[in-house]
């Protein structure tokens, strides 16, 4: 059984129930038991016709759902004989929604819990494994999310900017763990751009697309960093690489820049180079300032003292670095890299084991701990 | 989204607010209050989705280190005076740490003696992830 495969099937199903009158917290719980009914039962018994399977199924569950309901409710009476007959089939209502589960008021964990379950067609158990946590706090966290959006429209109008924010975060989150967070990301980044022209979501498909390119390079097999400057570029993945930057170039064509376009086009810039040293840092740095420009983050700016200190020389790079927030992230292994490309060696040292203390993963502060060493290293022997 | 451990001393950490006589010499219907308190805590963080795990310690604890090749660990403790006594932690995932410190400081107001807060000192760190989550340029990814 493909179970992507499968999953792919699961908002249109939702979709179907919703149509025919179902809200969407109740519809989504009947889709959710329709998966696990089907995970069990597929891989003996696969039907011909899955998406039907699935919504008889589910349509069963949500109608068993609102009968005990009623019959809560004082026996209430509701239509529950035949569903009744939807707009045309071909309708896809699917970025309704993504715009629904990504819904400005959810926090960011309970937006990515709830699109990851109702769009990714993910069971709950496999969204706690995937983040860690108990299933019943993953229970718990989508059912709250659910309420909290129950006053929402569906059809209101939706902002595609936190739907793109939702999944570059499931992206971002993506490594290690039995489910591959980082290919679920790019398979709804993908849907989404199925469902809209805007070029920002072109943009984050190809900045994913980017990225995961490189994969296989950026760490050793016993999981140690390996910088962009010392990875094996014949690992790169060509196939994702030309597709990204395809994408990139349709994006791009409607002059409508963003900042997933912009670090789509830093991550292009970056894939285009057979060799590190042939890194176009210069036009790297243009589009940092552009980033700059559309985000005013100073997590970019530190970035792009970076890009400037490789672009001009380290000691141009430390002098943008003055001007950036000290309290940023990494701004200290920042620091370290410029000032050992500057030949302070001690300095560096330090500013290494400085930042490797206040690194926020294992990984990174393993890498900073060895870059510390290396040169306290040289400069005793 | 982030997990931080909420690590309850005994002993250790900064001077307490609040001068507090052992549990045990409480009085019983406070003992009672105090675990429920615990408790509905643990079940309120289920309830929002925050909750990963929570542990109690024995005060208990031996220390133990290598000695060598072909030799048996040495054991040393218990130690009754030592100076930090772990009681016990939870684990909860966040989506800030202000939503953190904010929980520590609700799970600090746990009722002791005559039903009034403890203030407790309590000690949150963040979680290492395994890997760097993004873009950053000493993993440029």
């Amino acid at each position: 059984m493909d179970e992507s495969q499968l999953r792919s099937l699961i908002p249109a199903v939702t979709g179907v129930l919703v149509r025919r009158g179902a809200d969407f917290a109740t519809a989504e719980d009947a889709v959710q038991d329709a998966l696990v009914n089907a995970l069990a039962a597929w891989p003996d018994d696969p039907p011909a016709d899955q998406k039907g399977w699935l919504v008889t199924v589910a349509w069963r569950r949500y109608l068993d759902a609102i009968r005990s309901e009623t019959a809560r409710q004082a026996r209430e009476t509701r239509t529950e004989a035949e569903p009744p007959p939807g707009p045309a089939a071909q309708h896809d209502d699917s970025l309704q929604l993504y715009f629904h589960c990504a819904h400005p008021s959810l926090t960011a964990s309970s937006a990515v819990a709830l699109t990851l379950r109702a769009l990714g067609g993910l069971t709950t158990r496999q969204i706690a494994q995937a983040y860690l946590v108990p299933e019943a706090t993953m229970a718990q966290r989508i059912s709250r999310a659910k309420r909290t959006v129950a006053e929402v429209r569906l059809d209101a109008p939706g902002s595609l900017a936190t739907v793109l924010r939702v999944l570059y975060l499931i992206f971002n989150e993506g490594y290690g763990g039995e489910l591959d967070l980082a290919e679920e990301a790019i398979r709804l980044t993908r849907q989404v751009t199925s469902l809209t022209d805007e070029p920002e979501a072109r943009g984050l498909l190809a900045l994913m697309l980017l990225h995961h390119a490189r994969r296989a390079a950026r760490t050793t097999p016993t999981g140690d960093l390996v910088p962009l400057a010392e990875q094996d570029r014949l690992r790169w993945d060509t196939a994702l690489i030309a597709e990204g930057v395809e994408i990139l170039q349709q994006a791009l064509a409607h002059e409508r820049l963003g900042e997933y376009q912009a670090q789509a086009a830093i991550a292009a810039l970056h894939a285009d180079a057979q060799a590190a040293d042939e890194t176009d840092w210069v036009q790297v740095v243009e589009w940092y300032d552009e980033l700059l420009q559309l985000t005013g983050s100073p997590v970019v700016a530190l970035n792009r003292a970076v890009a400037v200190g490789e672009a001009d020389g380290p000691q141009a790079g430390l002098r943008v670095l003055d001007g950036v927030d000290p309290a940023v992230p990494r701004y200290t292994a920042a620091q370290a890299y410029l000032r050992e490309r500057a030949g302070d060696v001690a300095a560096a040292a330090q500013l290494y084991a400085a930042a490797a203390h206040a690194a926020n993963n294992v990984a990174e502060r393993n890498h900073l701990t060895r870059q510390a060493a290396r040169l306290n290293a040289v400069r005793s022997g | 989204m982030a997990k931080y451990l909420l690590l309850k001393h005994y002993r250790g950490g900064p001077v307490p607010v609040v001068h507090l006589e052992p549990m045990d010499t409480w009085a019983p219907a406070d003992v009672d209050a105090h675990l429920q308190y615990m408790s509905d805590f643990a079940a309120k963080l289920q309830g929002t989705g925050e909750f990963v795990d929570g542990q109690a310690l024995s005060p208990q604890g031996t220390f133990v280190r290598y000695d060598g090749e072909g030799k048996p660990p040495v054991t040393d403790g218990p130690f009754a005076e030592t100076k930090d006594l772990i009681a016990g932690w939870m684990v909860i995932d966040v989506d800030s740490y202000e939503r953190a410190v904010e929980l520590a400081g609700e799970l600090s107001a746990a009722p002791g003696p005559d039903g009034e807060p403890i203030h407790e000192w309590l000690e949150l760190r963040p979680f290492l992830t395994e890997m760097p989550n993004g873009e950053q340029w000493t993993n440029p990814s």
